[in-house]
């Protein structure tokens, strides 16, 4: 738990921060929140010769409401997004999804961006960013580009952000029905991941469910979109018979579930398919 | 003695709060000396192998390497670790510092690199190349028990330490004369203490005055001194132990290890002050761990309740070699086999194995919630199997207050208690009778909903000092300095407990001074005066207690002077709040201005010695008795068996308390402590031998928000022990709460026949049990 050698820098724009990146190539490494990086450095699972933190960046921690679409800082911290007026207004998913993660501490300090590029399976932002059909926004020396939520997770630990790029800012459309949202988890009970998390933002007329999307998170090697779920309730009346027949499909996109000491692959894909059960019920009661 | 009511009994906030909040304390890494080299250890990656050979010439060679030692390098040099409790008949593997030839469990110390800071020594520890030849790994307790088992340590041909059998009581007359008998086979799942705080050494060498000073994180620092004395040959007397600020320890420092040895000695070698401070993973691995017992209980009953005999047959995991306090651990669970109850006939048959883990040792209850979880588990499956409520079955077989001093089949007469007492206080605040009408009420709605029950009663403030291999006393200077201020020097080492505030309190009421002005100084064994430490709930108790007498006798020798000085018999004296009076004319000395004269020594009687100093060794003639009744009522969810504790209540029993907010915070620790393992904690290894838990992110330990409120109350029964009345209570919460919540989850999965199920009760485990 003692790190190798590194060395540091905290560029305070953007621009620098890429011409570092440019620079030190794959020997380098993007600090944020560090509370994934640090203790991948301090187990030696990474040995970079150059870390650039980008905590000093201003630009990129900042909350917008920009017409109808949202837009979030990578280096915005979970704790901020909890306690943000505007998201609790306009996008409450995304406060309740970030008071689930970890404690405290862990809030205070950990990102947005952070947590999205690390890509952990168990990490409970993508279930969400998911749900709310988001795009990730990533820089390079190069320029810019967009990357959908469902293009940005492609396996274990590993997202669609190069080792040149820094991902600045989360995109999100403003749901039309903020308040029919819930984020519901099971937590890991050492580490507070989440054994499955599942995030259901609806939108519902008259009972029926005129539109739906799930995030579903823990399950397998990378969080999904729980389409079979979804295509079961687009245009259905929301009845319990309806959800629970639904919600039976919740694992129908994971073709390998995750395993570990704390839960079987059974197990995981059961849960998945109870919370996303729930997690619909929540947010139809909600709307 | 007497004693004013100004701090004794009162909710005073601890004094060594602030600079422990504020971050201003020191612990041994906040200790700084010029010129400290760092110390990292390469630890062993295997559970079972043999070391053939050993290459440091890379790492001897790397950038800032000051020195590398290795098994052999020590050989002879530093003594062997040591155990305090093997019986003579016990077969016990010789433990180096560093391993010799071969290593038993994944995160033996195999070689110390020394370097200018730690990252370089941590550098250099991946240059030393180890040849390992990897044998099998024994990791069940039970499978290490047979006698085809690889076996861990060649030289003693088995990997069973030892066979020991304990109780009185004719045992097999009650199983005949049983109505029926109920047994029940328990794990008692492998813990890891996890203190806050990791342990830490520092270590200093004075070549010219011979002199080492060892700063460690440990419960014992002056146990520590006399075995790291033996250890390294440095005379006794020539080494200082120093306990800082330690932040925790949970038994897991009540211990002597490798590290402590190493460094004094790499000190000693190199002529400069050198550092160790454990890193999370080293602790989790390499500190011991805790519980460590697969047993089957019977229970030998009459049908109408009345218990007749218990046995326990119990294979415990001592690891792979021994560490100060191993095999006894099991031997106290024997002690408490008896539980709260009237059991003519007791027995317990331990084996002894060895396996390739670490060593277990004493973790905050130490055979006692082993005993307690047993008792407290079958005594619910005896009710379930006679038809009876668990409570009546309780009641049925507890002893009678006036039937106390109260002498158990299993080997100990328990000091003062009223089990009832304490019991109907619990159900009445939790209000029993409605608890289970709602439960009903819940299993109609096909609610998974349980009701748990627990009484307990725990040994602590072990006394005699027969029943200890240090002995079980503690020690006590009291100092009234001549301007009034008054130093203790306590034999105990606290570290959390808040003894400095309950001394100063005790203190401060029995000289009738602010307590503020009372300093409680530990933890130095240059400083204080022999003591024993702090474990086993004894801080209070016997620490205590021998502050208390200590103070009384300055009271005596203060009077004798005051008279004097007065002018007056001593016998029209008397001492109220700092001062005595009742001299002629009013006249009177407060105890400060007493001080000042009894070192000023101007004015004395002609035998009176100055100074005002007194000391005072306590041995206790019996131990400690706290006991309580724990309810707990918890929700299954029927779809994930994710489990829900809905109330938690608990009452206690510690005789008088000094100060109620120290006990609340130690039963609130307790009680998480024991619910964590109930519901999460486990040590998990691998058939390889490797830990599956070795990291905060995979061993569940509490956090705050995973807890329920606790709904605390007590019942006073003072011990007859002491003169203070108080028994300890720093374990009780962990010995009472994981039966309360076991017997409350299993409760409510009775409606599905399910009987028992082994802790920790995880969601999936229980998922399992409801789909099967
Ligand atoms: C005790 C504990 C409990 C936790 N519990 C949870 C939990 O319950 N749920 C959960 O979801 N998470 C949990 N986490 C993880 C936490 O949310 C982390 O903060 C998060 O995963 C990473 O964010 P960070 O800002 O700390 O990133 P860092 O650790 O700084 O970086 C993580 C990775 O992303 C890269 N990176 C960071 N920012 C950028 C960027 N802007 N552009 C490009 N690359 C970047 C880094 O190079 C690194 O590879 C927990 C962490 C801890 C320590």
């Amino acid at each position: 738990m003692i790190p190798t050698n590194f060395d540091y820098f905290a560029p305070t724009t953007i621009e620098e921060a890429l011409k570092l990146l440019d620079k030190h190539g794959d020997d380098c490494k993007v600090l944020s929140g560090g509370h994934s990086l640090i203790p991948v450095l301090k187990l030696r699972l990474a040995a970079p010769a150059v870390v650039v933190d980008i905590g000093r960046i201003k630009e990129l921690r900042t909350i917008k409401v920009d017409g109808d679409t949202i837009r979030i800082g990578a280096n915005t911290t979970h704790a901020e997004i909890t306690s943000n007026a505007d998201l609790k207004k306009h996008c409450p998913l995304l406060c309740e999804t970030a008071a689930q993660i970890g404690d405290q501490q862990v809030r205070n300090r950990g990102t947005i961006g952070g947590s999205l590029t690390h890509a952990d399976p168990a990490a409970d932002w993508p279930a969400a960013i998911l749900a709310l059909d988001a795009e990730i926004v990533a820089r390079s020396g190069k320029g810019e580009r967009v990357i959908k939520a469902s293009d940005f997770f492609v396996d274990v630990m590993t997202s669609a952000v190069e080792p040149n790029e820094i991902v600045t800012e989360i995109r999100v459309p403003k749901p039309a029905q903020p308040n029919a949202a819930v984020y519901l988890k099971v937590p890991q009970s050492a580490s507070g991941f989440a054994i499955v998390g599942v995030a259901a933002q609806l939108k519902i007329a008259n009972g029926k469910c005129e539109d739906v999307s799930i995030g579903v998170t823990g399950l397998a090697p990378k969080a999904f979109r729980a389409a079979s779920v979804e295509a079961a309730l687009r245009g259905k009346a929301i009845d319990d018979a309806t959800v629970s027949a639904a919600a039976a499909k919740a694992d129908a996109e994971a073709a390998d579930a995750m395993e570990d000491i704390h839960a079987s692959g059974d197990y995981r894909r059961h849960l998945a398919r109870v919370y996303a059960r729930r997690a619909v019920q929540a947010a139809a009661a909600r709307a | 003695m007497s004693f004013l009511a100004k701090y004794i009994g009162q909710k005073v906030k601890r004094t060594e709060d602030p600079r422990l909040v504020q971050g201003i304390g020191h612990y041994v890494d906040d200790i700084e000396l010029a010129g400290t080299l760092s110390v990292v250890i390469l630890r062993s990656p295997y559970a079972h192998a043999k070391i053939n050979s050993i290459n440091v010439d890379a790492a001897k060679k790397a950038p800032g390497v000051v020195a590398v030692y290795t098994g052999k390098d020590i050989e002879g040099k530093v003594g062997l670790i040591p155990c305090a409790a093997a019986a003579p008949d016990m077969k016990k593997p010789d433990y180096p510092a560093l391993a010799l030839g071969k290593v038993a469990y994944v995160g033996q110390p195999v070689a110390a690199v020394v370097a200018s800071d730690k990252y370089k020594a941590r550098d250099a520890v991946d240059l030393i190349e180890v040849d390992y030849e990897p044998l099998e790994a024994v990791t069940d307790i039970e499978a290490a028990a047979r006698p085809d088992s690889p076996v861990i340590h060649e030289e003693l041909g088995t990997n069973v330490g030892w066979l020991y059998q304990a109780g009185s009581g004719d045992i097999d007359a009650a199983f005949a004369q049983a109505d029926k008998v109920v047994s029940l086979k328990l794990v008692h799942q492998r813990l890891i203490p996890t203190a806050m705080e990791p342990r830490g050494v520092l270590a200093q060498y004075f070549p010219g005055e011979k002199q080492l000073n060892v700063w460690s994180s440990t419960q014992i620092p002056h146990l520590l001194r006399t075995t790291l004395a033996a250890m390294l040959g440095v005379p006794e007397n020539r080494l200082r132990v120093i306990a800082p600020e330690v932040g925790g320890g949970f038994g897991s420092k009540l211990n002597v290890y490798a590290e402590e040895a190493l460094l004094g000695w790499i000190a000693m070698q190199l002529g400069r002050p050198v550092k160790w401070i454990e890193t999370r993973r080293e602790n989790m691995m390499a500190t011991i761990h805790g519980r460590g017992q697969t047993g089957t209980v019977e229970v030998a009953v009459k049908n109408d309740g009345t218990l007749l005999g218990l046995r326990y047959n119990v294979i415990y995991d001592l690891g792979a070699y021994l560490q100060l306090l191993t095999p006894a651990i099991p031997t106290l669970t024997g002690l408490m086999l008896s539980g709260c109850y009237k059991i003519p006939a007791i027995q317990l048959n331990c084996t002894q194995v060895y396996t390739n883990k670490m060593a277990t040792d004493a973790y905050r209850g130490a055979g006692r919630p082993e005993a307690t979880y047993l008792v407290e588990r079958v005594m619910n499956r005896v009710a379930d199997e006679l038809g009876m409520d668990p409570v009546e079955l309780r009641r049925k077989n507890f002893p009678k207050p006036e039937e106390f001093p109260f002498a158990t089949a299993a080997g100990l007469v328990y000091d003062t208690g009223d089990y009832a007492k304490a019991l109907n206080k619990a159900l009445e605040i939790a209000d029993y009778k409605k608890l289970r009408d709602e439960q009903a009420k819940a299993r109609a709605e096909g609610r998974l909903v349980g009701v748990g029950v627990s009484t307990y009663v725990e040994i602590c403030a072990v006394g005699p000092s027969v029943m200890l291999p240090s002995g079980g006393w503690d020690s006590a200077t009291v100092r009234v300095e001549p301007s009034g201020k008054v130093t203790v020097l306590t034999g105990v080492s606290p570290h959390g407990q808040g003894e400095e505030t309950a001394f100063a309190q005790i203190v401060g009421d029995m000289l009738g001074v602010d307590m503020n002005d009372v300093l409680v100084v530990h933890g130095d064994t240059d400083r204080v005066q022999y003591g024993i430490g702090t474990f086993g709930s004894r801080g209070l108790a016997i620490g205590g207690t021998a502050v208390a007498v200590a103070t009384d006798k300055i009271v005596g020798k203060a009077k004798r002077l005051a008279a004097h000085m007065l002018q007056t018999d001593e016998n029209s004296l008397t001492f109220e709040n700092g001062k005595f009076v009742g001299a002629p004319d009013d006249k009177s000395m407060t105890i400060q201005e007493v001080a000042f004269h009894a070192y000023q020594a101007h004015n004395i009687p002609p035998d009176f010695e100055p100074g005002l100093v007194a000391s005072y060794f306590f041995e206790p003639k019996n131990c400690t008795f706290p006991f309580g009744a724990h309810i707990c009522v918890a929700e299954v969810d029927k779809e994930t068996g994710e489990v829900k504790i809905l109330r938690y209540v608990a009452v206690d029993d510690c005789g008088k308390q000094i100060n109620p907010l120290l006990v609340a915070g130690q039963v609130h620790g307790g009680i998480a402590q024991g619910m964590a393992q109930a519901l999460f904690e486990e040590a998990v290894y691998d058939e390889n031998g490797q830990l599956l838990t070795g990291e905060l992110m995979d061993y569940a330990f509490p956090k705050a928000h995973q807890l329920p409120r606790y709904e605390l109350d007590h019942t006073e029964t003072p011990t007859d022990v002491n003169p203070l009345g108080a028994k300890g209570v720093g374990e009780a919460g962990t010995i009472g709460s994981t039966p309360a919540v076991a017997n409350a989850v299993i409760d409510a999965l009775a409606p599905l026949g399910v009987k028992h199920v082994d802790l920790p009760l995880r969601p999936e485990k229980l998922w399992r049990l409801m789909n099967n």
